[in-house]
């Protein structure tokens, strides 16, 4: 019918046990799959922020909100399309260090791809970089013709460009 | 009796005392009104049974003969009286067995408080005898959860489960309390709650809208309202009697609906939906203004939803504002309690009459019993019909008592012709179709409405999941009547097999054990009934009864039930034959 979307769904709950599993299940049961999710604390003292990155059509994205929002721990949930949004992913390489000293090329790549070295020993280096998905995936690329020891990424954190009247629900 | 109980409440509230956390689970459900839980004991529960038995004046305690039958005697109870039903099961397997009737009280928005008895906290995780993760299996179909591993949570929690499990779109909720817990001593001191900051449960009404639905009422010419359960646990009865007789609009109710306006209302036309009303389903795609409230446009009710009053604008009256636009799309949303919402619009509709259009209607109605109802309820074959049993109590109840039903067949033709008075008479499992229903929840309806007769019409299949609860009846004295209607078939699989399958009958013929020597076993009064001839008397001396009753009648093996909307098909294309 309607095309499917990439979605952030930004999520202000109670910071309790078992909730995450609860605004999960609410895709799980509808066979949907999550991109990413991502829990943190928020602007607001004990509340929570869930982040989440789906791909689904508009009328979708509606009616889950709605099925969010009626969880009794859910303070308020809304959804934004990529434009709405200002969004970041991060993640981290292990690498070998004698690529440092060999390679002349890992310098200029660190450099290129404004990623930084985080942590350093004599066996193996980490690099982190943040941005967006595609220069995450960019860098994976590059890096992994050098041989990547281990790769994390974390899921999508957003921030939205319209206001939040959040903390004014909870007077 | 109430001002013993009001009395209790109060020093409930007053006295701050140090007691264990069994007690104060104790304490919690007396604050909260409980005179009535239904459940099974077991190891990690026995803390609070000890307080129980202590309690016993003050209390009581149903033991079922399962779980599941505690659930659905909580939610018979809670639909007969429009209070919180109270189930509590041990660990484990105790615990599982609550689902289903948890899963049942969540789809069909029924006001429950299951308590379960979990491992010690030291223990969780580490597959404990009977540890199963309740809180997680229950999740998806609990309105809310929550594990108490500390005993001082125990007030807060329980006034919040009564709270969120009554307000708003009522539904279950699940407290798990860790054994250590129920053993921890405490300082208890119960304050109800009012309010919880991140839910909302009646949305704000908006006054815009309510004129722009009356607008569309006072303008429609073909105005058509459907009614849902959200009159009945509103308690709006009497403020939707009121608005439907000003604006004159014909009314048809969805299953969960019925006995919200009396069947004999010159402005009910029937129930909608798979085997509702010929008139009502036909008109539903040529009314010009559908008015649905509270409601939620189930597929049962719909059909194919591409399909579906197309032509109408929609004014859809609702508490839940997931349910806006979820299948239908409405025109108009009012959100809100039915019983505010249809008060506030009451002075902004006109007055009027649709005489024409409800003789439409009618002219559906006559067919409907040319083709289908006379052949139900006045057959004149041999082999005796579900409709006319339903006609019989109909006869001897006069329209007062509480019907309620199992899932099948049975069902649908019960609620088709049961008549009914008054309200909150019309208890049955609608959207989740829990065969095995009938039986518990007649027990806790009966509990609660004590002073109402209280009819269980049965299949044979889906009384046999529940048959242990007989011994629950023999135990307590529960005076429900019990009455089977035995096709020996699980009727209305094998009636889709009939129309859908070719006639293959896969494992739905069933050989049916002697159910009135079973229930003589359980010392109930029982009859069989196997000719038209005994019927009419037998029923009468069933309903006669001063004690529980159990009837048996043998009705004809493959009858089917008509009308019928077809799976994929739209409301205008019911059928039927």
């Amino acid at each position: 019918m309607s095309t499917k979307n990439t979605y952030t769904v930004s999520i202000y709950t109670e910071n309790n046990v078992g909730l995450l599993n609860r605004i999960s299940a609410i895709f799980q049961r509808r066979h949907m799959n999550i991109e990413s999710i991502n829990s943190s604390k928020s602007e607001i003292k004990n509340v929570s922020r869930i982040t989440i990155l789906v791909k689904i059509t508009e009328d979708q994205m509606k009616k889950i909100i709605g099925q969010i929002e009626k969880q009794v721990e859910v303070i308020k949930a809304f959804y934004h399309s990529e434009e709405e949004t200002i969004y970041q992913e991060s993640c981290l390489f292990k690498l070998n260090s004698d690529l440092l000293i060999e390679n002349d090329e890992i310098q200029m790549i660190i450099n290129q791809s404004k990623s930084r070295v985080i942590n350093i020993n004599k066996d193996f280096f980490v690099l982190e970089k943040s941005g967006s998905k595609e220069e995450v995936e960019e860098l994976y690329q590059i890096l992994k013709k050098h041989g990547i020891m281990q790769f994390v990424r974390s899921g999508r954190i957003a921030i939205t460009k319209e206001e939040m009247k959040i903390s004014k629900m909870l007077d | 009796m109430e001002t013993r109980e009001k009395k209790s409440k109060k020093e409930e509230i007053k006295t701050n005392v140090t007691v264990s956390g069994a007690e104060a689970v104790v304490k919690c459900l007396l604050a909260e009104g409980v005179d009535i839980l239904y459940g099974y004991p077991g190891g990690a529960i026995m803390p609070v049974y000890d307080e129980l038995y202590k309690y016993k004046d003050k209390l009581n305690h149903v033991l079922t003969r399962h779980e599941q039958g505690a659930t659905h005697s909580a939610q018979g109870y809670a639909r007969a009286t429009g209070k919180v039903g109270v189930a509590m099961a041990t660990s484990g397997p105790g615990a599982t067995n609550l689902i289903t009737g948890i899963a049942d009280a969540q789809i069909d928005s029924t006001p429950m408080v299951c308590i379960t008895g979990q491992v010690a906290s030291h223990l969780l995780g580490s597959d404990a005898f009977q540890e199963t993760d309740i809180v997680g299996i229950s999740t998806p179909v609990t309105k809310w959860n929550y594990q108490i591993t500390k005993a001082s949570e125990i007030p807060e929690i329980f006034a919040k489960a009564f709270y969120i499990a009554r307000s708003g779109r009522p539904g279950p909720v699940l407290i798990d309390i860790t054994k250590d817990a129920q053993f921890e001593q405490f300082e208890f001191s119960y304050e109800k709650c009012t309010s919880v900051r991140s839910y909302k449960a009646i949305p704000e009404l908006n006054i815009e809208a309510v004129k722009e639905a009356a607008n569309l009422i006072n303008e429609a010419k073909k105005p058509f309202v459907i009614w849902g359960q959200g009159i009945v646990l509103g308690e709006a009865e009497e403020e939707f009697k009121e608005f439907i007789e000003k604006a004159g609009i014909p009314s048809a109710s969805t299953l969960l609906g019925l006995s919200a306006l009396p069947t004999k209302h010159p402005l009910h036309v029937g129930m909608v939906g798979m085997h509702g009303n010929y008139g009502p389903n036909k008109l539903t795609n040529e009314c010009d203004v559908l008015i649905a409230v509270g409601m939620r446009f189930d597929d049962r009710v719909t059909g194919d939803l591409s399909r579906y009053a197309k032509q109408a604008k929609v004014v859809h009256f609702e508490i839940d504002p997931a349910e806006i636009d979820k299948n239908v799309k409405a025109n108009v949303a009012v959100l809100g309690n039915a019983k505010e919402t249809l008060k506030t619009i009451l002075p902004f509709v006109k007055e009027n009459m649709h005489k024409e259009w409800l003789q439409e209607f009618r002219d559906y109605d006559a067919t409907e019993f040319d083709k289908v109802i006379k052949k139900d309820l006045y057959p004149t074959k041999e082999g005796l019909t579900m409709g006319e049993v339903i006609k019989e109590i109909n006869k001897a109840s006069q329209g007062d008592a509480i019907v309620v039903t199992d899932v099948g067949q049975h069902q649908m033709v019960a609620c088709r012709y049961a008549e009914f008075n008054q309200t909150k008479s019309n208890i049955t499992s609608g959207g989740l179709g829990t065969m095995g229903f009938a039986l518990p929840a007649a027990i806790g309806a009966k509990m609660g409405a004590p002073e109402r007769e209280v009819v269980a019409v049965i299949g044979d299949g889906g009384y046999q999941m529940t048959i242990q609860e007989l011994g629950t009846i023999l135990q307590t004295k529960a005076a429900v009547k019990i009455v089977v209607l035995n096709n020996e078939f699980l009727g209305m699989v094998r009636q889709w097999q009939q129309l859908f399958f070719d006639k293959r009958y896969a494992s739905t013929e069933m050989t049916n054990p002697d159910f009135v020597a079973i229930a003589k076993g359980y010392h109930l009064k029982a009859n069989r009934v196997t000719k038209r001839e005994e019927l009419e008397n037998v029923v009468q001396e069933m309903m006669q009864s001063e004690e529980a009753y159990f009837l048996e009648v043998c009705v004809e093996k493959e009858d089917n039930v008509f009308p019928m909307i077809a799976t994929g098909s739209s409301v205008s294309e019911v059928r039927l034959s």
